[in-house]
C-alpha cells in the first residue's frame, strides 16, 4: 500500500470489515458442517481477541504524545468510531436493552441522557479543551487553576469514577468469557483482563484508538444483524426502526389479555437472585416527570464529566475536527441506542405472542421446560420458570430472565442460526473491552502523568515515563479484575455510579474553568472536594437507608453532589481572589481556535 | 469592544441557542411525557415513546453538527479559525 497509514485507513477498515463478514460466512458453514455451537463461540471470541491483540502490537510506540495522545492525528470519522466503542460498554451492549425490556420508560432515560451529553461535550467542554493541548484531564484543571492539589484532587475524582465503571466492564468481559469458552468466571475475568491489557500496554492511546475502531466495527454488526434478522424473521416490517409501531401496540394488547399479576413474596423467593419478571408495561410512561428527567440529567452531566471520552477528543488534529468528531460520535452511538428499544420489542413479542411459534406464554410448563434453548440458559442462571398457581400453563408472571439474557439469548429464542449467538458474544466483548481499554488508561495516565511525572518527578526521562504508565495500566487493571471478581453490584448499576461520581467532582470545574474566568484555584478545590464528598456521603446515606430528599435516589445521586460542587466552587471563588493576569489571558487564548494550544506538543 | 470580545459574545450566543434547544429535547418535553404519549406520532409509535427511542437522540445528533457548523462560521468572521497546516 502507498502512503502512509492515516491516508490508507478506509482502506484497510474496509479490508477488516469485510474478512469480519467472511468470517461470520465461514462459521456460518462450519455451523451448517457440523461444528458445535461451543468450538463456534470459541472461535469468535478467540479469532476477534486474537485481531485486537495483532493491532495493539503493531501500534506500540515509545513516543509520549503518540502513548497519550495518539500523536493527535485521527480524523474526524475514525475518532467518532473509536469513542462511540470506547463510551459503549457491556452496559450499553449486553444490559441496554434488558433494562427496557424489563423497565420500559424508566429505564429509557438512560437513551436519553447517555445521547443527549454529547451536546453538552461538543458546546461546553471538547473543542476548548482540544485547544487547551492537554494530555489528560487533570493536565487541564492542573494547569488552569494552578498548582498540585486541584491537579491532585482531579486526578481522584476521576479514579473514583473510572475505578467504578471499569470493574463493571471487566465484570462483562468475564462474564462473556465464561459463557463463550465455557471457564469458571473467577478465571475468566483475568481472561478478559490479558484480552484488554494487550491492546493497549504497548502502544498506550494509540494503540486503544485503532483497536477501538476494530472492535466498533465489531460491535455495530453483531447488535444491528440480529435485530434486522428476527424482524424479517417473523414479519414485522424489513427495517424494524420504522416499522415497528403495530408490534409495539400489539404487545400492549398481551400486556392487557395476560394482565400483570403480582407475585407473592413467598413465590418470589424462589425465583433465582437477579432475575426479574415483565411487570411493567412496554410503552406506556410509567415515571414520574422528575424520575424521568432526573435520571437522563444526571447521566448527561456525567457523560460531560466522564475523562475517558473528553481524552478521546485530544487526539483529533485540530479544534474545529475535535467539534465534528463530537457528532460522528453521537451519530455511531445513535445507530446502536435507536435499536436497542426495537431489540426488546422483538425479544418481547417473540417470548409473548401465542401466534408466534416461539412464544411460550400460554403453553404448558411441561412443554416450556423441555425447550433446548430454556434448557440451557436455565443452566446459566439467567432464565427462570415456575407454576405458581399450580395451573400447569405458563403466565406472564411465572416466567424470569436475567437482564443480560434479552441480548444474549435472543437470538437463540427467535430461531436464528448459533452462529448469530456466537456473534454476539464476540460483539459483547468488544463492547466491553472497548470501555475497559478506555478507562484503564485514563486512570494510569492521570497517574502517570499528572501524579508521577508533574507532581513527584518533573525531570522523568520520556522512556522512565512510559516504563512506569505501563506498570500502573498493568496494577490497575489487575486490582480492577480482582473486585470484578468478588462480583458486588450489577453491571448496570455500578455504571450509573460511575457518572454520578464523575459529574459531583468534575462537571462544573471543568464547566467554569471555559465559561468563568472568575473561577479560581480555591474555588476549584472546594468544588472538586465538596462535590465529591457529598455526593458519595448522599449515596452512603441512601444505600443505609437514608429516606434522600426532592426524588434524588442512589441513581441521581450525582445531582445533589454537583449542586454542592457549583455552590461551592461560586462562593469560595466570590470570596477569594480573583485569578492572575496570566492566568486570564491563558483563558481568552482557549476560547479561540487558532494560535498555539497551551500547552506545547511535548510536555 | 475587541475582536476577540465580539468573537466570545457570538460563541456565547450559539451556546445558549443551542443549549435551549438541547433543554426542550433532553428536559422539556417529558414534562408533558404522559399526555404526549396518548398521541400517535412518526411512524405510528405513541409521541413520547418515539421521542425517548429515537426522535431526541436524533436531534442531538443534527444539532451537534448544526453547531459545529455555526461554530466555524463564527471563528472564519473574526479570522480565528485554524491554519489548515496547524
Amino acid at each position: 500500500m502507498k502512503g502512509n497509514f492515516i491516508d490508507n485507513l478506509p482502506k484497510v477498515y474496509g479490508i477488516y470489515t469485510g474478512g469480519f463478514l467472511g468470517f461470520i460466512i465461514l462459521m456460518a458453514i462450519g455451523e451448517q458442517m457440523g461444528m458445535t455451537s461451543k468450538a463456534i463461540g470459541i472461535c469468535f471470541v478467540a479469532f476477534t481477541v486474537a485481531i485486537y491483540a495483532i493491532i495493539g502490537y503493531l501500534s506500540r510506540t515509545a513516543q509520549a504524545d503518540a502513548y497519550y495522545v495518539a500523536g493527535r492525528q485521527v480524523p474526524t470519522v475514525f475518532n467518532g468510531m473509536a469513542t462511540a466503542a470506547d463510551w459503549m460498554s457491556g452496559a450499553s451492549f449486553v444490559a441496554m436493552a434488558g433494562g427496557i425490556y424489563f423497565k420500559g420508560y424508566g429505564y429509557m432515560a438512560l437513551l436519553v441522557g447517555w445521547t443527549g451529553g454529547y451536546v453538552l461535550v461538543a458546546s461546553l467542554l471538547a473543542p476548548y479543551l482540544r485547544k487547551f493541548g492537554c494530555y489528560t484531564v487533570p493536565d487541564f484543571i492542573g494547569t488552569r487553576y494552578g498548582g498540585n492539589l486541584t491537579r491532585f484532587l482531579a486526578v481522584v475524582v476521576l479514579t473514583v469514577a473510572s475505578f467504578t465503571y471499569v470493574t463493571a466492564q471487566i465484570n462483562a468481559t468475564g462474564t462473556i468469557a465464561s459463557v463463550a469458552l465455557d471457564i469458571p468466571f473467577q478465571y475468566a475475568v483475568y481472561v478478559g483482563l490479558v484480552s484488554i491489557l494487550l491492546c493497549s500496554m504497548l502502544g498506550g492511546m494509540r494503540g486503544v484508538t485503532w483497536t477501538q475502531v476494530a472492535q466498533y466495527i465489531v460491535l455495530i454488526i453483531a447488535y444491528l444483524l440480529p435485530v434486522f434478522w428476527i424482524s424479517n424473521k417473523i414479519g414485522a416490517g424489513f427495517f424494524p426502526h420504522f416499522m415497528l409501531a403495530d408490534e409495539v401496540a400489539r404487545i400492549g394488547e398481551l400486556e392487557q389479555q395476560f394482565g400483570f399479576i403480582k407475585n407473592s413474596a413467598a413465590d418470589l423467593a424462589n425465583v433465582p437472585k437477579g432475575l426479574a419478571g415483565i411487570t411493567k408495561a412496554h410503552s406506556a410512561v410509567n415515571a414520574s416527570p422528575w424520575a424521568f428527567i432526573s435520571l437522563a440529567l444526571a447521566m448527561m452531566m456525567g457523560t460531560a464529566s466522564l475523562p475517558h471520552v473528553m481524552m478521546r477528543y485530544f487526539t483529533t488534529p485540530s479544534v474545529k475536527a475535535a467539534r465534528k468528531s463530537v457528532g460522528w460520535s453521537l451519530f455511531f452511538i445513535f445507530l446502536l441506542y435507536s435499536s436497542a428499544p426495537m431489540l426488546a420489542t422483538l425479544s418481547k413479542l417473540s417470548l409473548m405472542d401465542p401466534n408466534l411459534s416461539t412464544g411460550i406464554i400460554g403453553k404448558s410448563i411441561a412443554d416450556v421446560q423441555a425447550i433446548d434453548w430454556y434448557q440451557n440458559w436455565n443452566a446459566a442462571n439467567l432464565m427462570f420458570v415456575s407454576d405458581f398457581n399450580g395451573n400447569g400453563t405458563l403466565e406472564l408472571n411465572e416466567f424470569f430472565m436475567g437482564g443480560k439474557a434479552v441480548v444474549l439469548a435472543t437470538p437463540e429464542i427467535a430461531g436464528l442460526p448459533y452462529v448469530i449467538s456466537g456473534l454476539v458474544a464476540a460483539g459483547g466483548m468488544a463492547a466491553a473491552m472497548s470501555t475497559a481499554d478506555g478507562l484503564i488508561l485514563a486512570i494510569a495516565n492521570a497517574i502517570s502523568h499528572d501524579v508521577y511525572y508533574k507532581i513527584i518527578d518533573p525531570k522523568a526521562e520520556t522512556a522512565k515515563r512510559l516504563v512506569v504508565a505501563r506498570v500502573l495500566l498493568v496494577v490497575i487493571g489487575f486490582a480492577g479484575a480482582t473486585i470484578a471478581a468478588m462480583e458486588i453490584q450489577g453491571i448496570l448499576g455500578s455504571v450509573i455510579w460511575a457518572f454520578d461520581f464523575a459529574m459531583s467532582g468534575l462537571f462544573f470545574p471543568l464547566v467554569l474553568g471555559v465559561w468563568w474566568k472568575r473561577a479560581n484555584k480555591e474555588g476549584a478545590i472546594a468544588g472538586m472536594a465538596l462535590g465529591l464528598a457529598s455526593g458519595m456521603g448522599y449515596l452512603i446515606w441512601v444505600r443505609n437507608g437514608g429516606s434522600g430528599f426532592l426524588g434524588i435516589t442512589q441513581l441521581t445521586f450525582g445531582i445533589f453532589g454537583s449542586a454542592v460542587s457549583l455552590v461551592a466552587m461560586v462562593v469560595v471563588s466570590l470570596m477569594t481572589q480573583e485569578p492572575d493576569k496570566a492566568t486570564q489571558k491563558m483563558v481568552d487564548d482557549v476560547r479561540v481556535p487558532s494560535g498555539k494550544s497551551i500547552l506545547g506538543k511535548q510536555h | 469592544m475587541s475582536n476577540q470580545q465580539k468573537h466570545w459574545e457570538k460563541t456565547r450566543g450559539l451556546l445558549i441557542m443551542t443549549l435551549a434547544i438541547w433543554f426542550v429535547f433532553s428536559i422539556g418535553i417529558f414534562l408533558f411525557g404522559a399526555e404526549m404519549n396518548e398521541v400517535t406520532g412518526p411512524f405510528g409509535y405513541p409521541w413520547t415513546y418515539w421521542f425517548t427511542c429515537q426522535g431526541s437522540l436524533g436531534i442531538f445528533v443534527i444539532l451537534i453538527f448544526w453547531f459545529a457548523n455555526r461554530q466555524e462560521k463564527i471563528d472564519e468572521e473574526f479570522g480565528f479559525s485554524e491554519r489548515e497546516d496547524d
